[in-house]
């Protein structure tokens, strides 16, 4: 491999990795700050909900570390493999690299040691107030660094002058409507994480029968998270798709194996052969009609395929392969539609359940172990994404601009092959770590005696509130 | 003072808060293994850092972002350019942020010691990386006439990057040192040993940065076009240097922990003077009209404009919540009880 295939592994790795700790913590924190205000709010109730906090305010820790190391990595990584990217576009995508540090980063890191640790220092408003500014700062980050995204796949407000792209309106960058789009998605996705995670969770130990008190209630919270989460996903990926049919055209006849155009009605295909290097696909199984309603919530319409598009390009762009890895972003696509649907049912089913009578859902066993085996699929759908947005837009870095070959750093292949070894070995370390971790505490739910618990600090004395520790010691 | 010259001093400004938090936090993991005998020591040790190495460790990632928006070019260069010391120092503090959120979560004793290890040796290499770094960039690297740097291992160490490295390495114990001092409760036993260790190891951190200011002088030119004020900076350092053993003396804490602190200060403005008086924040050692000037590397001035905004906003906000989470822990920690019932 050379250097442009390794720094581009590299980036992948550190994005997928980074982003399997970060979508839990995104949506986790305004969960737990959901239930931080229930416990405030209602005081009878406090107990209840003060427990509840601890639990997953504990596991919310374990996870959040990690996030954070790995953000660092994410961050470097522009300056040490896309240094030539780096020049090109320093002018604009910096801009809202330094807005998430300044606006979120300090914000979350600073506020979340408030809030444990502070739990017989802070008055409880105050307390309160410090986990709405994680959950806040958390929604903050994902919000800027999104849009430095979307920025690349949808380049808007500059001009290029002497090899570097040069900002002319920074209004345009910040209301670049593929931002809002692909924020309210990662956004979305990121409270269904973190809703079948406390769902899951809830479930195990509902199914137990411990502590039915906290996690009946727990997993309400979490249903109303993961309808909301659902819906919102569902929607504003819809929507995605759509204009990338408009402004990224190669992707969406990547996403459908189209190779060339369509005819009106267009069909979906179900499940292809793909064949690249012969560009036609062998075998495919086809609904009608679906491809125009997917791209244009219309039964009739047509969409260019991958053939003609690579000839638009090659006049627009200059000779050169222009078709991303089809297979990939083709499967990847449909693994994430199938789960995103399979979640949106789980979620209303179970808000069904909970309407249909009282006690009817926490005592549907089957739906509550399903809910315990589907803790990993919003994980899976969000991985399959990113790979259908990132190598979608293939070959090129910012979107007909800059290629991925034109923004690698002039380092040896060597240098960038040796630090990916490393960094390989300590994320599959972390990655396991954090699993082990959360595994383990979650199993270990909230426990009574100290002596029983297999993890030692920082888990919280889950009996206390934190509101009665202040008044303890005031 | 134009925006280019301001963004540069702010870029100096974000490097030295960096150096001077994290190198007390630094500082405290790389003093445990000497200082802690039991593990409720241990405690005490990580607790006295607990709730501020986090917000700490954000002033690196906002001096990079800083860099990448205010001056992308020299960002790349010199993230690229010494790509395997900036991989090595991802990988230490990747170790070490989990090292203590993971330290406490399994109650088994060699659990504890191998993390005990990865903070020590995630504390260690990068307090001697940085100043390498800071080395490097007084001394340059190979960047050739497109403004690309052939990196490369061997080329990141030379005498004076060393000597860099001991520099930082041993000033952020001195200052951990006196970090602990004021964290620590007086009458423990922790305290005394954390005096003892702030006298030996600020006796060694003064020998290292004579050591540094002497080279720089004589092999790097580091001060040719110093003129008289910006003299003042690394002679207050050794100055400032000094002064810890008579405050450490005289028992005046605090004092020395504002010396050690000022001493960092002093160091890091020390390196930005040089670059700055030379009009080269990245020169080459390939061929001196190489080198990579301030003007060249900096972005355009509407970015600038709008970052100067971004900066007046955000940087006083962000200063201002900290030192209150400092004040909010003011309290000092004792290994018997207290500090640590949540946490760590």
């Amino acid at each position: 491999m050379d250097v442009v295939e390794l720094s581009r592994f590299q980036f992948a790795s550190t994005s997928i990795f980074h982003f399997f700790f970060v979508s839990l913590t995104v949506g986790l924190a305004f969960l737990i700050a959901v239930m931080e205000t229930i416990a405030y709010v209602r005081s009878d109730r406090r107990e209840v909900y003060g427990k509840m906090t601890n639990f997953f305010g504990h596991l919310f820790l374990i996870n959040f570390a990690v996030g954070v190391v790995t953000g660092i990595v994410q961050e470097f990584q522009f300056g040490m493999n896309w240094s030539e990217y780096s020049d090109f576009v320093g002018n604009i995508f910096g801009v809202p690299l330094a807005l998430e540090v300044l606006m979120a980063f300090f914000l979350e890191s600073t506020f979340i040691g408030l809030w444990w640790f502070g739990k017989d220092r802070l008055r409880p408003w105050m307390r309160l107030a410090s986990i709405w500014l994680v959950a806040v700062g958390t929604q903050i980050s994902a919000f800027w660094i999104v849009l430095a995204n979307a920025w690349m796949h949808h380049p808007v407000g500059y001009e290029v002058v002497d090899g570097q792209a040069r900002l002319t309106d920074f209004a345009a960058v910040v209301f670049n409507y593929k931002a809002w789009l692909y924020f309210a998605h990662v956004q979305g996705s990121a409270w269904v994480v973190a809703a079948f995670f406390v769902l899951g969770i809830s479930a195990y130990h509902l199914l137990r029968r411990q502590d039915t008190d906290v996690y009946s209630r727990s997993l309400h919270i979490g249903l109303v998270f993961a309808a909301i989460g659902t819906v919102f996903s569902v929607v504003s990926g819809h929507t995605e798709a759509q204009v990338a049919r408009e402004d990224q055209p190669m992707k969406f006849a990547a996403m459908e194996a189209q190779w060339d155009t369509s005819e009106s009605p267009a069909p979906w295909s179900l499940f292809a052969v793909i064949d690249q290097e012969k560009r036609e696909n062998p075998f495919s199984i086809e609904l009608p009609y679906v491809g125009s309603i997917l791209a244009y919530n219309s039964l009739e319409g047509r969409y260019e395929g991958i053939n003609q598009i690579e000839e638009q390009f090659d006049a627009e762009y200059g000779e050169g392969d222009y078709t991303p890895p089809v297979a990939w972003v083709y499967w990847s696509f449909r693994i994430m539609v199938a789960i995103g649907s399979l979640l949106l049912a789980t979620a209303f089913l179970g808000l069904f359940l909970w309407w249909r009578r009282r006690r009817g859902l926490e005592s549907t066993r089957w739906y509550l172990k399903a809910l315990v085996l589907f803790i990993p699929l919003p994980w899976i759908a969000n991985f399959t994404g990113w790979i259908v947005t990132e190598m979608g837009r293939q070959p090129f870095m910012v979107y007909g601009e800059l290629t991925v070959t034109e923004g690698v750093s002039p380092n040896s292949a060597g240098e960038v092959l040796a630090g990916l070894i490393g960094l390989w070995a300590v994320y599959l370390a972390l990655i396991g770590l954090d699993v082990y971790l959360l595994t383990v505490t979650a199993r270990a739910g909230i426990h009574r005696r100290p002596e029983a618990q297999l993890v030692a600090a920082p888990a919280p004395d889950y009996e206390g509130t934190g509101f009665q520790e202040y008044e303890k010691r005031n | 003072m134009d925006l280019v010259t301001l963004w540069f001093w702010l870029i100096a400004l974000t490097f030295t808060l960096y150096f001077f938090l994290e190198g007390f936090d630094f500082g405290v993991d790389l003093l445990r293994p000497m200082l802690a005998r039991t593990e409720p020591e241990e405690r005490a040790l990580t607790g006295t850092i607990g709730p501020f190495w986090d917000g700490n460790e954000v002033w690196v990632i906002a001096a990079a972002g800083l860099m990448f928006s205010t001056f992308p070019v020299w960002y790349g260069a010199v993230f690229s350019g010494m790509y395997p010391l900036f991989v090595l120092i991802l990988l230490a503090l990747l170790l070490r942020g989990v090292s203590f959120e993971y330290r406490n979560q399994v109650d088994s004793a060699r659990w504890r010691a191998f993390w005990d290890w990865m903070s020590f040796g995630g504390s260690l290499v990068p307090s001697f990386l940085w100043g390498v770094i800071m080395a490097k960039l007084i001394e340059g690297l190979p960047v050739d006439g497109d403004g690309r740097v052939e990196g490369g291992f061997a080329a990141m160490f030379s005498p004076f990057s060393l000597v860099g490295g001991a520099t930082t390495l041993l000033l952020f114990m001195l200052h951990g040192a006196n970090f602990l001092l004021l964290r620590l409760h007086t009458d423990t036993v922790l305290y005394d040993r954390a005096r003892r260790a702030a006298l030996r190891w600020g006796a060694l951190a003064t020998v290292a940065i004579v050591a540094f200011v002497v080279m720089g002088y004589v092999t790097e030119d580091l001060f040719e076009d110093f003129g008289v004020v910006p003299w003042a900076f690394p002679v207050a350092a050794f100055l400032t240097l000094a002064s810890i053993w008579l405050a450490l003396s005289r028992r005046r804490d605090t004092l020395a922990f504002t010396m050690s602190g000022l001493t960092v200060l002093f160091a890091t403005v020390t390196v930005f003077i040089a670059l700055f008086t030379r009009g080269e924040v990245l020169p080459s050692t390939l061929d001196p009209d190489f080198g990579l000037t301030l003007r060249e590397t900096a972005s355009q001035h509407y970015t600038l404009v709008l970052m100067t905004w971004v900066g007046a906003i955000f940087l006083p906000l962000i200063i201002g919540y900290q030192i209150w989470n400092y004040y909010v822990f003011r309290e000092r920690v004792r290994p018997d009880e207290g500090a640590l019932n949540h946490g760590y």
